[in-house]
């Protein structure tokens, strides 16, 4: 499904990413993690189109999208959240989901005016969609309030509605639980998983080890810029290289 | 009653031109600081066409299409910048119209600038002719107002908010950000040409010296004031503006101070402006609903 070949990234004499491959396949939700400053943001600005590539290739679905545009990579089916959460503080909640249907005739100039019956049913439509993913993440009863409004966790969780009303075939979540309290976790682990199992891909970063263990059935362990490891959860956490990365090297230790 | 028919008749142009600023800076985040050339472009261009014997329709219709592409040539280079760049490079444009308007004489007259103006044939010159200006102008003004307002509550008019709230979200979300600004702002080129046809057609006498960065600051506070990102608020904004703009020519002023007054508008605007965007960046009517 996505496919990343000998990926190169510096800024100036950083090497933020340094000659990653891997791929992905049908594995439902695998991880992205590694310590601090290891390019896991950057490889996924990569991944999107925000940042240009020095060498290497992507193909997502046997397409080339290293070069692309970050909104055409979007509209393949390729669809991000941001680590800092960016939801869109003066619309509404249920705008801010509206606002995500992709392909909306009633965005081309000529459609709003010659159009309006088609565009005033696709519209009724996607509110019908967005109102239908607010039930899901229980924030139904919010989506006349500004998005600024509403509580940080709330926020996360309206940033994931909007991923999804988007239609994605591969969803990447670039620490989706961070700074949120434990109920919603649960919430938000609850809302992934039936992505999964609806069949779309998702690829996340998270340093909550204890969650990734829990739902990933993959792990790719970045560290300085490279690869260093892939498997299962359980062979993640009993890796030296790994234990290395997070922890530092024992005869370096105190 | 015949100044205060001026009045309305001149604050309806400016609500047009305030509304076609508003689709840039109040629902796509854009600071147009050259506005005013295409009020500018729009105004020439009607007055030419009409001066050269062609019906003022045609020049109306050409002023707008003329103002469109004309934002649309300078959006498409300008918008690759963003933010305080892009305010610079369209303050930049509106210096170069003006410019023009000065120096090519062959084809504006340069300072001379371009009198008698003729106004559509059923309004008539002179006085007379002021309350069916009037209409005329009420008219243009409800159907832009009507047009804007279907086009800002459209999934278009959403777009842009994306794009102003968060341009790396909407291209996440597979909008592309540039042409949604292109848009924005050829949109709001063409009405701001209609705007400143009606100012041609009306005040019958056109030189680059209305034209300038005043302007542009002018109507910008029209926006502000009024509230960006509402559809009432230019018009209101409008009407404000230059009702104080008249009102001021009452004040009993001493004979020796009067040059001071143009220098002294320009501060408190200036001024206002200032204070409006510190203490209540929405203006009079505010966008959202708490």
């Amino acid at each position: 499904m996505l496919k990343i070949d000998n990926v190169t990234k510096s800024f100036g004499g950083l090497m933020a990413v340094n000659d990653v491959s891997f791929q992905l396949d049908d594995t439902g939700i695998t991880g992205l993690v590694g310590p601090n400053g290891s390019g896991k943001t950057t490889l996924f600005h990569l991944i999107t189109g925000f940042y240009k590539l020095d060498r290497g290739q992507i193909h997502f679905k046997d397409k080339r999208i290293s070069g692309l545009a970050p909104h055409v990579i979007s509209r393949m089916g390729l669809v991000r959240t941001f680590q800092q959460t960016r939801v869109l503080p003066f619309l509404s909640a249920l705008e801010n989901l509206m606002a995500a249907s992709p392909g909306q005739t009633g965005e081309r100039l000529s459609s709003v005016f010659f159009q309006p019956g088609r565009v005033k049913l696709e519209e009724n439509n996607n509110r019908e969609r967005a109102m239908q993913i607010l039930g899901l993440l229980k924030l139904k009863s919010l989506d006349q309030h500004l998005a600024g409004r509403l509580s940080f966790g709330q926020q996360k969780l309206l940033e994931l509605g909007r991923v999804l009303m988007a239609r994605p075939k591969m969803i990447l979540l670039d620490e989706p639980t961070a700074g949120i309290n434990p109920t919603l976790i649960r919430q938000l682990v609850d809302v992934i998983r039936k992505l999964a199992r609806k069949g779309i891909q998702v690829f996340l970063i998270e340093h909550n080890m204890p969650l990734v263990a829990e739902i990933c059935e993959k792990v790719f362990v970045m560290d300085s810029g490279s690869l260093i490891f892939s498997g299962t959860p359980s062979e993640t956490r009993q890796n030296p290289r790994v234990i290395e990365a997070y922890l530092g090297r024992e005869d370096y230790g105190a | 009653m015949d100044y205060l028919l001026h009045i309305f008749i001149v604050s309806l142009i400016y609500a047009i031109f305030a509304m076609s600023l508003n689709l840039e800076l109040g629902f796509t985040g854009l600071y147009n600081f050259g506005h005013v050339a295409f009020f500018g472009i729009g105004a020439y261009t009607s007055a030419l066409l009409s001066l050269a014997g062609h019906p003022v329709t045609l020049g109306m219709v050409c002023s707008m299409i003329v103002s469109g592409g004309m934002g649309a040539l300078l959006a498409i280079p300008a918008l690759r910048l963003t933010g305080d760049y892009f305010g610079i490079a369209t303050l930049s444009f509106g210096e170069i119209t003006r410019l023009f308007f000065l120096n090519e004489r062959w084809l504006t007259k340069g300072p001379m600038g371009l009198p008698g103006i003729p106004r559509p044939t059923w309004i008539g010159e002179g006085v007379a002719g002021l309350p069916w200006f009037l209409i005329f102008c009420m008219l243009l003004t409800l159907v832009v107002f009507i047009l804007t307002r279907h086009l800002t509550r459209s999934p278009f008019g959403r777009a842009l908010k994306v794009v102003r709230e968060d341009e790396y979200v909407a291209q996440a979300l597979g909008k592309n950000a540039l042409s949604f600004k292109i848009r924005a702002v050829t949109v709001g080129s063409i009405l701001a040409g209609l705007a400143g046809s009606l100012w041609a057609h009306y005040i019958s006498y056109i030189s680059p010296a209305d034209f300038t960065l005043t302007e542009t600051i002018l109507v910008l506070l029209c926006v502000v004031l009024g509230g960006r990102g509402t559809n009432w608020g230019p018009i209101l904004g409008a009407f404000v503006i230059i009702f104080f703009q008249e009102i001021i020519r009452f004040l009993p002023i001493p004979a020796d101070f009067d040059r001071f007054v143009a220098p002294i508008q320009g501060m408190v605007y200036g001024a206002v402006l200032i204070i409006l965007m510190l203490k209540r960046p929405e203006g009079l009517l505010q966008e959202y609903k708490e």
